[in-house]
């Protein structure tokens, strides 16, 4: 159990998830304050200046979206938002408001670390990679080429671009809108057959079976996901 | 003709100029509170203004504020306090007046009756007693009291005044004043509580003070005084022999029998009198072969014919063989002009038989004319027949002597056969026959003249009234008391055949309404018997009310007929009283509809309503025993089906408790299981932690996983029938990929499948389905799961989908396993809330998946069913339109 040094806040009104959290990261060497609510959460941000938060979207006070919100008025902390299983709306609007991924309760520790491993590993490297690669699927963003296990498969733009967007945020969740407003642009915020049909050609090429995928992960109801860790 | 001044007439006028009798002055209204009261007191204040000697003899202020004043000035000549029933009921002292002897006396109300015990039944006796003394009165009168106008009344009103005067009374007054106040006003005043209105009869006056009512009150009240100032004009000009353009002289004549028409007859000939400015005569035929002995019908005729007197006509009584030959002589000795008659009332074949009145009239009257005037229906009761004998009285008389006759032929043509003590036998047999038959007078007249005829052709010698053989006389005694106690026997006997014929009918009836009512499946089906039966069996509308709380409301009627508010009313009164209301009863008679409680030794089940058209159309008593007797039956029939109706619920509430216990149970046992095992697990590894195996250690861990996961599958599977039955999900429908469903639910699934083996076909370019993909996962997880649930290790489940080539177009998506299959009487009942297949036990699970799956489908306008598949298993397909609805 060593000290990672690195420290995380968790907002959540139940006293008893807090607890779990707190035991659970600091068993992985984070160091762990607490907010019961947003406004709790608010002054914890600016005073402890967390590396992370885990933020509970059902807080008494104002909301968890609403808090996201002003936290992203002026601070750049990786958010990861927890949520229940039928409210997708507000995990859309979480996202995005700034939040940077999700979690649904009930969720398992590995889930949980994954996660953070995840988002805290893209802030760290800031630095453009030309080459991202995630087991067998290979991205060289400075030759425009994508291969599986070496084999070159050929995208057209869109697919090239839908790809190159969830591989540089590999492992965390891209919303349906932020890729349709990325890809196309914001007037396609809506066009969801247009991501649908792109999607499904692109598992067509790139999974071993397209039925199961293994890179390209439907959230549902939420967005996709290259999947970081196989 | 012309009419020339009647002397007798010119008498009457000048004794009516004279100032020997005292003159009566009238204010006629034609409702209470338009003013009648207050212009007789102003009157009298200006009569006393002028100097003469006006008192007040009774006069009504009912607590007015306006009437009392006015009432102030007047010397109030005190009351007469009559004892009635302990009561004190102030009465108008006549002696006072008399004694005071005032030029003028005012006394209102000039219809009111007297208590019992009062020198007059009638008040307008008293004031007759005061005008003789030649004291001159003011009265109050309203429209609706005279005598003639009370059917007309009651026609238009529906309310039935009892308290008449007769006309001529009016006529005899010396001056009419009518007081008249617009209808609208009225009902004003009426609002305003300015008119007296007695309390119990506020239902019935409701139904009074309608406009309608109102104003034809006041058009017979003018027209009446229009009438009189006629009359006045018409007599000034007869007293100055002035011919006139006056009617020609007719004399009407009106035919009196004991029928309830009599009194309808009497009045509308008053009427028509009137305007035909005739006199009258009112008739009484008595057949002097047949006296009328009832003493029913004779004080009904008395009555009708002292109604006629009243009314302005000439009664009399007379004499003859038939009525219209008798009517028809007086008729012509007296110059009648019209004869008025009623309509028949028997069927046409009876009058065939029996010969009309009318007819016979017709055909006799030569230039006389007959005037039929309609009978009502109804005024024979429906169930019971009229007289049975077919013959008139003559022809009655005529057969028994005819009977006589043929009994003699037979007997001279064997006289010499048999001994005369035999022939008389014969005698015997037509006087029994005629008593049976004939009645009682023809049966005597056979036995008289069955003995003369005896004596005269059978016994010897032979035609002569001789005896030889003074025996036969004892015979002839024995004939004749024979037939004596024959004909009254029989006579008894035909009264309790018919009595014993109505009973039947009665009992026949009632056997039809219980056999009727005892196969009706519901209260529905119950009433409606009722309502049929009763209307039929009494010609009559019916409703039925059956109770809500303290009130009645009113549950099924006759077709066409609704009972209105008033009618309501009664009913209402008559379930709080269980005692029968309305038409024909004691309370509320003025309504149309009679109400009778439906009891049960249970209490008040209901009330019956019968309801007649016809105003003049009452029940018989023999009707009303009926009645009681149908109300009994259908008390108890609507008891029955009540009851059987609240048991019916009282089962259903019984199982669907008992399935609610069933489903909690279940619920609660799913929810609890995984628990054990996590609480289990969890305090194994905190107590025992130290003994307990690195493998043990790991296995409980995973069985708590596993289990807290299918907690939360099950939690999860609660919410979304919660939702589906709430109607709580909002369908986000969006662009979605069967592939991409399929494969998320797959993912979903996780460990689950692991021990199975899935083969998906979506066929490449498959478009895109409209759907909710969140809801549209969660089915194919359960269908799934339930897949994997039903089928043995190892076993293939397949998932393919592809387009149905219907006309709209729909994507269908087929999930087959090889598992151990459904019964195909479950094939559809899978999908219904908590239904588990009995087998295999081992098999848990609430059995919520399936149903929940249904739902979201069915809001997504889709469908979703299972069949057998061919070689085992099953295939669950799910249908989604292509085109998503709006």
């Amino acid at each position: 159990m060593s000290d990672t040094g690195q420290r995380v806040l968790v907002v959540d009104d139940e006293n008893s998830i807090r607890r779990y959290l707190r035991t659970a990261l600091t068993a992985q060497g984070f160091t762990v304050y607490e907010a019961a609510n947003g406004e709790e959460a608010l002054n914890a941000v600016l005073n402890n200046r967390p590396d992370i938060v885990i933020l509970d979207l059902g807080l008494p006070d104002f909301d968890g979206i609403e808090v996201t919100r002003r936290l992203r008025e002026w601070s750049k902390t990786p958010i990861i938002i927890l949520s229940v299983r039928e409210a997708e709306n507000d995990k859309i609007a979480a996202l995005d408001a700034g939040a940077d991924d999700y979690l649904t309760k009930p969720f398992g520790t590995g889930e949980l670390m994954a996660r953070m491993r995840v988002v805290m590993r893209r802030l760290a490297n800031k630095s453009d990679e030309p080459v991202i690669q995630v087991d067998s699927l290979k991205m060289d963003l400075s030759h425009r080429l994508v291969t599986v296990d070496e084999k070159e498969i050929s995208l057209t733009p869109t697919e090239y671009d839908i790809l190159r967007l969830l591989m540089q945020n590999a492992g965390k969740v891209i919303t349906h809108r932020q890729l349709l407003k990325q890809v196309w642009g914001t007037a396609y915020e809506s066009e969801m057959h247009l991501l649908r049909v792109n999607i499904s050609n692109l598992r067509r090429k790139i999974e071993p079976d397209p039925t199961r995928p293994h890179y390209l992960v439907t959230e549902p109801g939420v967005g996709y996901r290259l999947r970081a860790d196989a | 003709m012309e009419q020339r001044p009647d002397p007798d007439e010119l008498l009457k006028h000048i004794q009516a100029e004279e100032p020997s009798r005292g003159k009566l002055k009238i204010f006629l209204g034609y409702a209470a509170g338009v003013g009648k009261t207050f212009a007789m007191l102003e009157a009298a204040h200006q009569r006393q203004a002028q100097g003469i000697d006006v008192v007040v003899g009774y006069v009504e202020t009912h607590k007015r504020v306006e009437t009392e004043a006015l009432v102030a000035g007047l010397e109030i000549l005190s009351r007469k306090q009559v004892e009635y029933h302990n009561v004190a009921l102030p009465e108008l002292d006549v002696d006072a007046v008399l004694v005071r002897r005032p030029t003028i006396v005012l006394v209102d109300e000039f219809a009111h009756t007297n208590a019992p015990g009062s020198r007059h039944p009638k008040r307008y006796m008293d004031v007759e007693e005061i005008l003789d003394a030649g004291i001159n009165v003011y009265t109050t009168l309203n429209i609706q009291h005279l005598e003639s106008l009370n059917d007309v009344v009651a026609q238009v009103t529906n309310v039935i005044v009892r308290e008449t005067i007769p006309d001529r009374v009016l006529d005899e007054a010396s001056e009419i004043e009518v007081i008249d106040l617009p209808p609208d006003e009225l009902m004003v005043r009426l609002k305003e509580g300015k008119v007296y209105i007695p309390e119990q009869a506020s239902r019935a006056i409701d139904q009074f003070f309608r406009k309608g009512n109102l104003t034809a009150l006041r058009e017979m009240s003018l027209r009446r005084a229009a009438e009189r100032v006629d009359d006045q004009m018409r007599s000034y000009m007869q007293t100055r022999a002035i011919s006139g353009p006056w009617a020609a002289g007719e004399r009407l004549l009106v035919c009196i029998s004991p029928s309830p028409l009599a009194e309808k007859l009497i009045r509308t000939t008053r009427r028509l009198a009137d305007e035909l400015k005739a006199e009258w005569f009112a008739v009484y035929v008595e057949i002097t072969s047949k006296p009328e002995n009832d003493p029913v019908n004779r004080e009904r005729i008395g009555r009708i014919l002292q109604l006629a007197e009243e009314l302005g006509a000439k009664s009399l009584t007379i004499g003859g063989s038939s009525i219209q030959e008798a009517v028809l002589e007086y008729a012509r000795k007296n110059n009648i002009t019209k004869v008025v008659v009623g309509k028949p009332l028997k069927p046409r074949w009876q009058e065939l038989w029996k010969g009309s009145i009318v007819d016979q009239f017709v055909y006799a009257s030569g230039d006389i004319d007959v005037y039929v005037i309609s009978a009502r229906e109804g005024a024979s009761s429906p169930m019971l027949p009229k007289e049975w004998q077919p013959h008139s009285p003559l022809g009655r008389y005529m057969m028994a002597l005819g009977l006589v006759f043929i009994s003699t032929l037979l007997g001279v043509f064997i006289r010499g056969d048999l001994e005369p003590t035999n022939l008389v036998m014969l005698y015997l047999v037509s006087t029994v026959i005629s008593a049976v038959f004939l009645g009682r007078g023809p049966s005597l007249l056979s036995a008289i003249a069955g003995v003369l005829a005896f004596d005269f052709f059978l016994v010897p010698p032979y035609l002569t009234f001789a005896v030889s053989d003074t025996q036969y006389v004892i015979t002839f005694i024995v004939l004749f008391v024979i037939s004596l106690v024959i004909s009254s026997l029989t006579a008894r006997v035909r009264e309790q055949a018919e009595a014993a014929l109505l009973r039947e009918k009665q009992t026949s009836a009632l056997y039809d309404l219980s056999r009727d009512l005892s196969s009706a499946a519901d209260l529905q089906q119950v009433v409606n018997i009722i309502i049929s039966q009763i209307s039929q069996g009494f010609g009559r509308e019916v409703a039925i009310f059956l109770p809500e709380g303290e009130q009645v409301r009113i549950f099924a009627t006759s077709p066409n007929y609704y009972p209105d508010e008033n009618e309501l009313a009664v009913a209402t009164w008559a379930y709080q009283h269980n005692q029968p209301a309305g038409r024909g009863t004691d309370t509320l008679p003025a309504a149309a509809l009679r109400c009778q409680p439906l009891k049960t030794s249970n209490g008040i089940v209901g009330v019956l309503g019968i309801h007649s058209k016809d105003k003049n159309n009452f029940l018989t008593s023999e009707q009303r025993l009926t009645l009681a007797a149908f109300a009994n039956q259908s008390a108890l029939a609507i008891e029955r089906a009540s009851l059987a109706e609240q048991a019916q619920q009282a089962e259903l509430l019984q199982a669907t408790e008992k399935l609610q216990t069933a489903l909690l149970n279940s619920i609660s046992h799913d929810l609890r299981t995984p628990l054990v095992s996590i609480t289990g697990a969890l305090t194994s590894l905190d107590e025992q932690s130290d003994s307990l195996k690195e493998e043990y250690r790991k296995s409980l861990i995973v069985t708590a996983r596993e289990e807290a996961e299918r907690l939360n599958r099950l939690v999860g599977n609660l919410l979304s029938m919660t939702r589906i039955e709430s109607g709580a999900i909002k369908l986000h429908l969006e662009p979605g990929d069967i592939q991409d469903v399929v494969g998320t639910a797959l993912e979903q699934l996780g460990k689950r499948v692991a021990n199975h083996k899935i083969h998906v076909d979506v066929p490449t370019d498959f478009p895109l389905v409209p759907m909710d993909f969140t809801l549209i996962v969660q089915v194919l997880v359960n269908v799934l799961e339930n897949a994997i649930k039903y089928s043995p290790k190892d076993s293939l489940i397949e998932v393919a989908a592809d387009l149905m080539d219907d006309a709209n177009g729909a994507a269908r998506l087929q999930i087959a396993d090889r598992g151990v299959g459904i019964p195909s009487d479950d094939l559809a009942r899978i999908f219904d809330k908590f239904y588990r297949v009995q087998r295999p036990e081992s098999v848990s699970g609430t059995g919520l998946g399936l149903s929940i799956s249904k739902g979201i489908i069915e809001i997504h306008h889709g469908q979703i069913y299972a069949h057998t598949r061919d070689g085992g298993g099953t295939i669950i397909t799910i249908e989604l339109p292509l085109r998503g609805k709006e």
